[in-house]
């Protein structure tokens, strides 16, 4: 073999590397020199990377290399950037009084693009996508004007807060209506039906229901059916019923009630989220004016600081 | 002759390969039957030092790049004024704001086909020059041409013309080399600076970033941007120069392809120069001589340095220098001027068979020609015509998809959309948006305007040139039904445009 190598291909003028295969023999004709530095360097430089970088895969992780650099790192100091970049909004939305989110569209605007993004990551296993619920469980639809508990912007921070007939805080919305299984007979139940549909102008109702009804049900659901967000009992004069509108499912809602429960999420989310998701949901449409400037029940002054801690902690982005 | 005629001849073949001092791959002498080549098969650049010349076609090049360069140089320093809320530079492609700028025309990402028209035209404007005056772009306008020819002349005036450089070249390293060949690359690097800085100015406003640049406040990427380019100036102008035509540029292989033989080139008469000879051979026998005295001028004008009296081929810009040198030979010796010219193949052949020379620009006068100039000109006057009659606003609208319709407590139906209205004027303008097509007592109001203000058709102000994001609600009365409407926008101003979008209104147990 070495006695080949410098044997030269006569046409080319080009030495031979000395391999043959069937009188096929292989022309010395090296890289270009360009071609080769450029080589080396790349080599000197996986050299400096394996000191720099995380490099060499080991049992658990790789090894960490000289400047600390982790993808999961630089991840969070985006994150933390990013949470940075919103702290004043937050503090901001933390200071407006909720009512008044409202004279600053501006901030409203943030405060909606805020309750979305965690209206998508919260609430939608409940109500939805488009917010709209599921009838046939008895989530409500957020979009319309028909509120059980009140549609003003203060209403629902607090039912956000402590949620309806819900464990986790005393102050959460409560209410019970009381099942009339064994109360009523048959024919009594039917009256009461044709009644309570008559009060939204479907049929025409009958004496006996409206008897009953007024007797019965017009303490909390008021004599014209049109409800109480005290009270939490829903409207029954209007298009919209949270459990559907046929006979079956009103007779069901009369004998053996359902009574769902909203979870309060003053445990999970920082006040500013729950105000954020507050402003969104009352802009889906059917959010109502405020009429007076002080909610029902004021809910707690959110603590800005708390709500920073609270903020970083407490999201579950990573 | 055919070409299959031609390669039974094969001496011919080899002898026109010798004198390109092309060097061909089949060394052994195959089917061609060229001799074998010997020494290896990649030939090493020989650098080109183009001698100084004078004469119409040079003074042409140098108008045409002080006009190019001026253009290139001063225009985003050029001022237009289109009022308070639109910046004033005269040709800004504005990217942070998705605006691109020139004189009074605005375009907006969604009328990029302008752009597209205006780069459709510049490739039919190719075709339509190359048809017409062969590869005059590479002559003269090229921007590659262009540097190299700057960078040329920086050569000439640091090292001296052409016999100076060539010895320099071969000249010993030594302090005055050094010192020469430094102070050259200096001023290269010079002019690639201003090259690169004078491009990332028509992305901003140019004072502004200029002064930034300078202080060092520009972004990163205005930094990255001068860096490249001012790198690939100085080493493509500098260094690269007629390669870049030769081996990497596309332009001459699809211009080969298009050229033919009623297509203007620069051209060597060699019926009339051969058999070339030296001045005193010549006088010693003129019958036997052509006008060609091989005193290679033409060779040593050459910005690619190649001989032109080899044929037409891929190295050739036509830049007409090679002319300007042989015609200052002929007048010199006494003989017509144009042994070396502009000229068609086809003309050549009639002028070799004995007509008279046909003035070059019958050339131009040819179907292709027209054509080319048709279907550029028609681009260019649709295009003026419909940026002329373009509308300036626009409304897109985009209903809710879930929930498709929202049953209201009174039995009403509401329904959701997000509307988009587009002012692409530079001052705020109020726009009207009504309802067409819904039943009595259908209302309108929007995320800003409360349901207590619902009406049927509202006023909108959308910003001077921005896009204004609406989501609008619609509600139709109980008991009523609705199907198909349009929203309709018109501008509450002098102008009164109008757009009608036609939608869907779904209702409960609909579609
Ligand atoms: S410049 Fe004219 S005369 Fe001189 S070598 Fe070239 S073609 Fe011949
Ligand atoms: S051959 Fe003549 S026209 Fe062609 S590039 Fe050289 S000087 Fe210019």
């Amino acid at each position: 073999m070495m006695a080949d190598k410098n044997r030269v291909d006569e046409p080319t003028g080009t030495e031979l590397v000395g391999h043959e295969w069937d009188g096929i023999e292989e022309l010395n004709t090296p890289l270009p020199r360009w071609w080769l530095w450029t080589f080396y360097a790349t080599i000197a430089w996986s050299a400096v990377y394996v000191v720099l970088y995380p490099a060499w895969p080991m049992v658990s992780q790789a090894t960490e290399g000289v400047l600390g650099w982790s993808s999961r790192g630089a991840l969070a100091d985006e994150m933390t950037a990013a949470d940075m970049a919103r702290v004043s909004t937050f503090e901001r939305i933390a200071a407006t009084e909720i009512t008044k989110l409202s004279a600053d569209p501006e901030l409203m605007g943030q405060a909606i693009a805020g309750g979305a993004a965690a209206f998508k990551q919260h609430c939608i296993q409940c109500h939805g996508a488009g917010a709209a619920g599921y009838e046939q469980y008895g989530y409500p639809n957020l979009n319309d004007d028909d509120w059980i508990w009140g549609g003003e912007i203060g209403e629902i921070e607090y039912t956000l807060t402590h949620g309806i007939r819900w464990d986790g805080s005393d102050e959460t919305r409560i209410t019970y209506m009381p099942a009339f299984e064994g109360i009523f007979d048959r024919a009594q139940v039917d009256a009461l039906v044709g009644h309570v549909l008559s009060l939204s102008g479907n049929g025409s109702g009958n004496a006996a229901g409206a008897e009953l009804y007024a007797a019965n049900c017009a303490a909390c659901h008021q004599p014209s059916g049109a409800g109480d967000h005290a009270q939490g009992a829903p409207a029954l004069n209007d298009a919209i019923w949270l459990y559907g509108k046929s006979e079956a499912s009103i007779r069901q809602q009369i004998l053996a009630p359902r009574h769902g429960v909203m979870p309060g999420w003053s445990d999970k989310l920082d006040p500013v989220t729950i105000r954020m998701l507050a402003a969104y949901v009352h802009s889906r449409g059917g959010g109502e004016e405020t009429i007076s400037d002080t909610p029902a029940a004021e809910p707690d002054e959110p603590d800005v600081a708390q709500a920073e801690v609270s903020g970083a902690e407490g999201n579950d982005r990573l | 002759m055919t070409a299959s005629d031609q390669l039974q001849q094969p001496g011919k073949w080899a002898d026109a390969l010798d004198k390109t001092g092309v060097t061909r791959a089949d060394s052994s002498g195959g089917p061609t039957g060229g001799p074998p080549v010997d020494g290896p098969l990649y030939e090493k650049r020989k650098s080109v030092h183009n001698k100084r010349i004078d004469g119409p076609f040079r003074r042409f090049k140098w108008l045409v790049m002080v006009v190019t360069l001026a253009i290139y140089y001063v225009t985003p320093w050029l001022r237009w004024d289109r009022g308070p809320y639109a910046p004033d530079q005269a040709v800004l492609i504005d990217l942070a704001n998705r605006r691109f700028y020139m004189f009074d025309i605005e375009i907006w990402p969604h009328e990029f086909y302008f752009v597209a028209g205006l780069l459709i035209m510049a490739g039919i404007g190719l075709f339509l020059v190359t048809s017409a005056v062969g590869r005059a772009w590479c002559g003269y306008a090229c921007p590659q041409t262009v540097w190299t020819d700057l960078f040329q002349h920086v050569d000439r005036f640091i090292d001296g013309d052409r016999n100076a450089r060539m010895r320099l070249d071969k000249a010993p390293w030594g302090p005055s080399k050094i010192a020469r060949r430094g102070g050259k690359w200096g001023i290269y690097l010079l002019i690639s600076l201003v090259t690169g800085g004078a491009w990332i100015l028509y992305f901003a406003d140019a004072p502004t970033l200029f002064a930034e640049f300078f202080f060092g406040t520009a972004s990163p990427v205005a930094y990255m941007t001068v860096a490249v380019l001012t790198g690939t100036t100085f080493w493509l102008g500098g260094f690269m120069r007629e390669q870049v035509c030769i081996y990497m540029c596309p332009w001459p292989r699809i211009q080969a392809a298009m050229l033919d033989e009623q297509s203007l080139i620069v051209t060597y008469k060699d019926w009339r120069g051969e058999q070339r000879g030296s001045l005193k051979k010549a006088q010693k026998e003129p019958e036997k001589f052509g006008d060609c005295i091989d005193c290679r001028e033409c060779v040593a004008v050459c910005p690619t340095g190649i001989d032109i009296r080899e044929g037409q081929q891929v190295g050739c810009i036509t830049c007409a220098l090679c002319i300007d040198a042989c015609d200052r030979v002929m007048k010199d010796i006494g003989r017509p001027r144009g042994l070396i010219d502009y000229a068609t193949l086809d003309q050549c052949e009639a002028e070799a068979a004995g007509a008279p020379a046909t003035p070059a620009w019958k050339a131009l006068l040819r179907p292709r020609t027209f054509i080319y100039f048709g279907i550029w000109g028609g681009i260019g006057a649709a295009m003026l015509f419909a940026l002329g009659t373009r509308s300036h606003t626009d409304l897109t609208v985009s209903p809710d998809r879930n929930p498709a319709f929202m049953l209201l407590k009174d039995g009403s139906v509401r329904n959701a959309y997000t509307l988009r209205l587009r002012n692409m004027e530079g001052r705020p303008r109020d726009m009207e948006i009504a309802l067409a097509g819904l039943p009595e007592g259908a209302v309108l109001w929007t995320d800003r305007i409360g349901s207590d203000a619902a009406a049927p058709a509202q006023t909108i102000a959308v910003p001077a040139d921005e896009t204004r994001v609406v989501r609008a609600y619609v509600t139709v009365p109980a008991g009523s039904a609705a199907d198909q409407f349009s929203f309709e926008l018109t501008s509450l101003d002098e102008q009164r445009e109008k757009d009608t979008v036609p939608t869907t209104f779904a209702m409960p147990g609909g579609n």
